[in-house]
Formats: structure tokens, C-alpha cells, sequence
């Protein structure tokens, strides 16, 4: 049965994990606000701006990542979506599983996933080549010398 | 409990109408809000997932990148897309309004008006973005 505490009960110590989850729900509000500017930001240029979702190719993204500005506001999403992302999965297991070997599983998956995509995603950004050798000139951005 | 048909069977201090459970959210906008931001979470999560592996394509080649974004552009995923956008711009709106909820007490006061107001400006977005976008995907 569960027990609910007399308003003026102290605070309980906030045990083995720290403030963690009170970092964590401040977390989710703050990457959330944030998150509300950068995606609205994405989905206006990629898809309302021009033709939309038809001007998208490899070309258009060589544009974009040509200007630092995009690659920082791209990683900023990544980084914040997923771990906002991941830590709400985790909520979502907490909610629905006990403790014990499932729970661990999903939330060991949710991390790695997490973690995978982070890495992959930053590094993608960070060495991508806009004009690839050898690669037909009509795919590539206006400004390689091979287009 | 079931209503009497006979009100002599009635104890006099019965409450004359009760809401199953009496909490503070269930079957209202509080309810309703939470399962909506739940669903679009979890669905947004998973198009996150998918969407940097298919734009991690530019890595390898403009082919594979061009192929496979070039599904996105078919009128079904068009479709789809809407569902997207109509789910992000739910959950990032009732995200707000939790936010607002959690830090100012009229918003807690008022959570189920700032509800209606999330589903508000929620047409008017959608309004906005959803002829725009399919004259975009069918207009080619």
C-alpha cells in the first residue's frame, strides 16, 4: 500500500543516484524549450521554405553543412533530441516494468542507442566531405569543383 | 455503485453523483494531454532514431543519400510527414504548458484552459503547414 507523507515531512535524502533525477527533469524542460526553437527552425527551412521536402538531396545538405551555423545547429539537435529522447523512454520503462532483468535490458538498449547515434550523428557532420571524389558532378553542390 | 432504482434503499449521506476514482486528471484535458504527449514522444523517438541513420547516408555516397531521402518525397511518406509535424508540434506546444504548469501557479490552476489552448494553436499550425507541404509533395 502505498503511504503518502504529512506535507510538512522533511525531504528525504536523495540516496545512491544523487539529485540525478531532479537533473534529470530539469534537463528534460531546458533541452525542451530549446528543442521547440531548433526543430521549428529545421522544419521551416527543410520543409516550408522553396520547394520543401522536394529540394532535399545531397546537394542540398553540402549547402547547409557549408556554413558552420547549420553544423553547430544540427549537432545541438542531435545531442539534445536524443538524450531528451532516451531519458524519456526511460520514464516510459519505469513506468511499465519492474525492477529486475527486462528493465535493465530496455534501458541497456535505450542507452546504446542513445550513445550509437550520438557518435555516429556528430561524427557524420564533423567529417563530411560536401564534394566526394569521383562521385557524378549533377549530384554534388554548386560549389564543388568537379559540379 | 450502481444507481438505485428505489431511493428508500439509499443511505441519506450518499453523494448524489460520484466520479469513478475521484482523482484529480483521470478521463480529463490533464488525462488527455499526458497520453497525447506520451504517444508523440515515444513515436517521435523512433522517427529520431531512423531519421540520423537515413542522413548518416551522406557519409557514404550522394547515391545512397538521394535514394533513400528520395522516399520521403513519395506522396505516402508526404502523408506521413504531416502525422510527423502534427505529432512534433503537439508534443514541443504540451511541452510548453507542462513547463508553464510546473513553475506558475495560475498556469497550474489553469491547466485544462491551457490545454484547449495547445489544441488552438495546434490547428492554426497545422492549418499552416499542411497545404504548404502537400502542394510541395503532390505539386511535382
Amino acid at each position: 500500500m502505498t503511504t503518502i507523507e504529512a506535507p510538512r515531512t522533511p525531504a528525504r535524502s536523495a540516496g545512491r543516484n544523487g539529485n540525478l533525477e531532479k537533473w534529470a527533469w530539469i534537463y528534460m524542460r531546458v533541452s525542451g524549450v530549446v528543442l521547440v526553437v531548433l526543430i521549428f527552425g529545421h522544419l521551416w527551412v527543410n520543409l516550408m521554405v522553396g520547394e520543401g521536402v522536394h529540394a532535399i538531396d545531397f546537394g542540398f545538405v553540402g549547402g547547409k553543412w557549408a556554413d558552420p551555423f547549420w553544423k553547430v545547429w544540427d549537432v545541438l539537435m542531435l545531442w539534445l533530441a536524443l538524450i531528451h529522447g532516451g531519458n524519456g523512454m526511460r520514464t516510459v520503462v519505469n513506468d511499465y516494468t519492474k525492477p529486475g532483468r527486462a528493465q535493465k535490458i530496455l534501458k541497456g538498449a535505450i542507452f546504446a542507442a542513445v550513445v550509437i547515434l550520438i557518435v555516429l550523428g556528430t561524427l557524420v557532420v564533423f567529417t563530411f566531405d560536401p564534394c566526394p571524389a569521383g562521385s557524378p558532378a549533377d549530384l554534388l553542390p554548386s560549389f564543388c569543383p568537379a559540379a | 455503485m450502481p444507481d438505485s432504482t428505489a431511493g428508500t434503499l439509499q443511505t441519506p449521506d450518499a453523494p448524489a453523483k460520484q466520479r469513478p476514482g475521484g482523482t484529480l486528471y483521470r478521463g480529463n484535458e490533464g488525462m488527455w494531454s499526458w497520453v497525447l504527449h506520451r504517444i508523440t514522444g515515444v513515436a517521435i523517438f523512433f522517427f529520431l532514431l531512423v531519421h540520423i541513420l537515413d542522413t548518416s547516408l551522406v557519409r557514404v555516397s550522394p547515391e545512397a543519400y538521394n535514394a533513400v531521402i528520395g522516399t520521403y518525397q513519395t506522396p505516402i511518406m508526404g502523408l506521413g510527414e504531416v502525422a510527423l509535424v502534427g505529432a512534433i508540434v503537439f508534443h514541443a506546444f504540451n511541452g510548453l504548458r507542462i513547463i508553464l504548469v510546473d513553475f506558475w501557479s495560475w498556469a497550474t490552476r489553469h491547466q485544462k484552459l491551457l490545454f484547449w489552448i495547445v489544441v488552438g494553436l495546434w490547428v492554426v499550425t497545422m492549418l499552416g503547414f499542411t497545404p504548404r507541404h502537400l502542394m510541395n509533395v503532390f505539386g511535382h
